[in-house]
């Protein structure tokens, strides 16, 4: 293998300068290093502390793999005649050795190693830092903030942008059966058992930004809310006689009352109907350019993307060649997972956080 | 194979001197013989025990001996040994090596043995009701030889097992793993995770201190929101849904937290769910054997050599 060169284009240059100048301001801007350390400290938020180190750090371990796997896999591509002999991995081999080991001991005695180091990692971890006891329950003294368990605060968060019956019933199912029928809907037959992102880059993708939502959401959830689940940001004081005032209004009244609405004469649209309609339109409108986005994401080869001449459609060949493998039925029920859970949480973070929106649909039965 | 009896024969001699009355010897000469004999008994069998794996009590419990290099004693020291067979006797040489699986899977359940080792433990002082449970907490911190150890190391276990357990399905993704012939396992294991929560949120409640309190009242309030089940929920109030009927009543044994609450929880999380988790665990584990073993690292397949979807 060629030695890596650390090559400093102007580029990069630019980046970790303004990387470092955004960590600069980030530390110059906090204000209460208490507050902070008080909830980094506090022993039940510790695993997400640990998650934020553990995860990036198990990510750079799949991607170095994946990397090596996917420079291997465009060497053969390139060479047939070297894909007919190679062994098609990228850990040493050679002929003569054995293809397979013993599982006692060359298995075993690492298993036991590794419950060596767990037990002394939780040893150490148990002696050092103490489980957290709080005053006896009582139900007249209500905990501000009351939190739920870190690996919860997702569901917890998703409350200030759902009515809980999507956040705490519907979009946990939804989850939970997206996840089930995932090895379904991926109708990929490559990258069975190896490392790769060349050859799957949708797939895993997918899931990633999944995952990394749920982590977001804990991670607002933890750090962020506060005293009132309002939002203070890191390394601002808890002020627990802080008040918001809620601006937050639904889509249909902030569409007739605006200056477009009264022009257009659509005070129709606060009406029963009115809203029950347009709701429902938006609501379908969110699943049909969500499916669009989806499809476009699917199948774009985002190296042959241009603005000038404006080329924003470029199909990937191998991406196509997947996507005639997948059924009609592993294409809808993707689509809907999909829209429904990895477009529908971002999106209505945005409207309620940056657009003050609180319902796009209002029924008599539900609201979304 | 018998293990060696070297003093048959001398057993036999002795015999025949102790028989032979008329001999004439002495009664000091015959005891001293046969206690000469008797050493030369014991001298020979400690000998024999040198090897401890050639005694018969070794061979009862290990069947085969283990340390040999001959390779059929190392599959059978896998095979033939309750607690390792779940191991094929053989694996894939590259997939020893750690970064490829993290050891993630291995080291959830490993965990879920230490959480079941000092749960049992902390079921000996820990009584599920109003008046005890706290105190029986302040107990264990403060009285109980470990106490403090034993319970922050299961509430350390606990939070570490959600984490491996996320970060075992987030390589499982990465590698593919999911992918024919391993599709239901893959459903197996999300059961698992949600079970994996389910356990740590059960066990929230019962030190019945505020954090436990509040983090369950803020979690079962979202349950009557269900749909149709839940007395806030879509469709409840014209299904009759009411505090009292709803699937929240189901879940906490009343209408708010309280004992009946504490006693739901402790019984799903000591018994209920860890047994369901069990029987899921046996079946994601047999399905990794049947479905051949860990998935790679495989060899890596060309897009060219793609194969056509079969048409039926």
């Amino acid at each position: 293998m060629a030695k890596r060169r650390f090559n400093l284009s102007k580029g990069k240059l630019i980046a970790l300068g303004v990387l470092v100048a955004l960590v600069v301001l980030a530390v110059l801007a906090v204000e209460d290093w208490h507050q902070l350390w008080k909830i980094s400290s506090a022993p039940d938020n510790v695993p997400i502390v640990a998650m934020l180190f553990l995860v990036p750090i198990f990510t750079w371990m799949g991607i170095k793999q994946s990397l090596a796997n996917d420079r291997l896999i465009k060497e053969l591509e390139q060479d047939p005649k070297l894909a007919k002999t190679h062994h098609r991995k990228v850990e040493p081999w050679r002929p003569g050795w054995a293809r397979e080991l013993h599982v006692w001991p060359y298995l075993v005695r690492i298993e036991f190693l590794v419950a060596v180091i767990v037990t002394v990692v939780l040893f150490v971890w148990s002696i050092t830092l103490n489980a957290p006891l709080e005053e006896p329950a009582n139900p007249n003294l209500t905990m501000n903030p009351s939190k739920a368990p870190w690996y919860f605060l997702g569901l917890q968060e998703m409350l200030v942008y759902f009515d809980p019956w999507i956040a705490g019933v519907v979009m946990p199912s939804l989850i939970m059966v997206g996840l089930m029928v995932f090895p379904y809907v991926d109708s990929n037959p490559l990258g069975n058992g190896y490392y790769t992102l060349r050859q799957r880059r949708f797939a895993i993708g997918m899931f990633s930004v999944g995952f990394l939502q749920w982590l977001l959401l804990i991670v607002i959830g933890t750090f962020i809310r506060g005293p009132g689940w309002i939002w203070f940001w890191p390394g601002q004081t808890w002020d627990h006689n802080a008040v918001v005032f809620d601006k937050n209004i639904d889509l249909h009244d902030l569409i007739a009352t605006s200056w477009i609405g009264k022009t257009l004469q659509l005070g129709f649209l606060q009406s029963n109907w009115g809203k029950w309609i347009f709701g429902g339109l938006v609501v379908g409108g969110f699943y049909v350019v969500g499916a669009l986005f989806f499809h476009w994401l699917m199948t774009v080869d985002f190296k042959r993307i241009s603005l000038r001449p404006l080329h924003l459609f470029p199909r990937d060949p191998f991406e196509r060649k997947l996507l005639e493998r997948t059924s009609i039925l592993q294409y809808v029920t993707f689509q809907f997972f999909a829209i429904s859970v990895l477009l529908a949480m971002p999106v209505k973070l945005i409207l309620r956080l940056a657009l003050t929106i609180k319902y796009v649909w209002v029924t008599p039965w539900f609201n979304i | 194979m018998e293990p060696e009896r070297p003093d048959q024969p001398e057993y036999k001699e002795t015999k025949q001197l102790t028989g032979d009355e008329t001999a004439g010897s002495s009664l000091v000469e015959k005891v001293r013989e046969s206690g000469m004999a008797l050493k030369e008994r014991a001298v020979g069998e400690v000998k024999s025990y040198k090897d401890p794996q050639d005694t018969q009590l070794w061979k009862s419990i290990f069947r085969v001996s283990h340390d040999r290099s001959d390779p059929r004693n190392r599959s059978l020291a896998i095979l033939s040994n309750v607690f390792l067979h779940l191991h094929p006797a053989k694996i894939n040489r590259d997939a020893v090596r750690y970064p490829f699986t993290w050891g993630m899977g291995g080291i959830t359940f490993y965990l879920f043995i230490v959480l079941t080792f000092t749960g049992v433990l902390l079921m000996f002082y820990y009584h599920p009701t109003k008046a005890d449970a706290f105190k029986d907490i302040l107990y264990l911190e403060h009285d109980v030889p470990f106490g403090k150890l034993l319970r922050n190391m299961h509430r350390w276990a606990a939070h570490l097992m959600v984490i491996t357990t996320w970060l075992h399905m987030f390589r499982v993704v990465l590698t593919g793993s999911y992918k024919r012939p391993r599709e239901f396992n893959w459903g197996v294991g999300v059961v698992l995770l949600v079970l994996t929560l389910l356990l740590s949120f059960t066990g929230y409640l019962l030190p019945d201190d505020q954090l436990g309190f509040w983090a369950v009242t803020v979690g079962t309030n979202m349950a009557r929101a269900t749909p149709m089940l839940g007395s806030e929920g879509p469709f409840g109030v014209q299904l009759g849904m009411t505090p009292f009927n709803d699937v929240r009543f189901g879940l906490l044994g009343g209408s708010i937290v309280d004992s009946n609450a504490l006693l739901r929880s402790y019984i799903w999380h000591c018994i209920g769910i860890p047994l369901v988790a069990s029987i899921f665990m046996a079946v994601h584990f047999w399905r990794i054997r049947k479905d051949g073993g860990i998935s790679g690292p495989a060899p890596v397949v060309l897009e060219s050599e793609m194969k056509a979807v079969k048409k039926k």
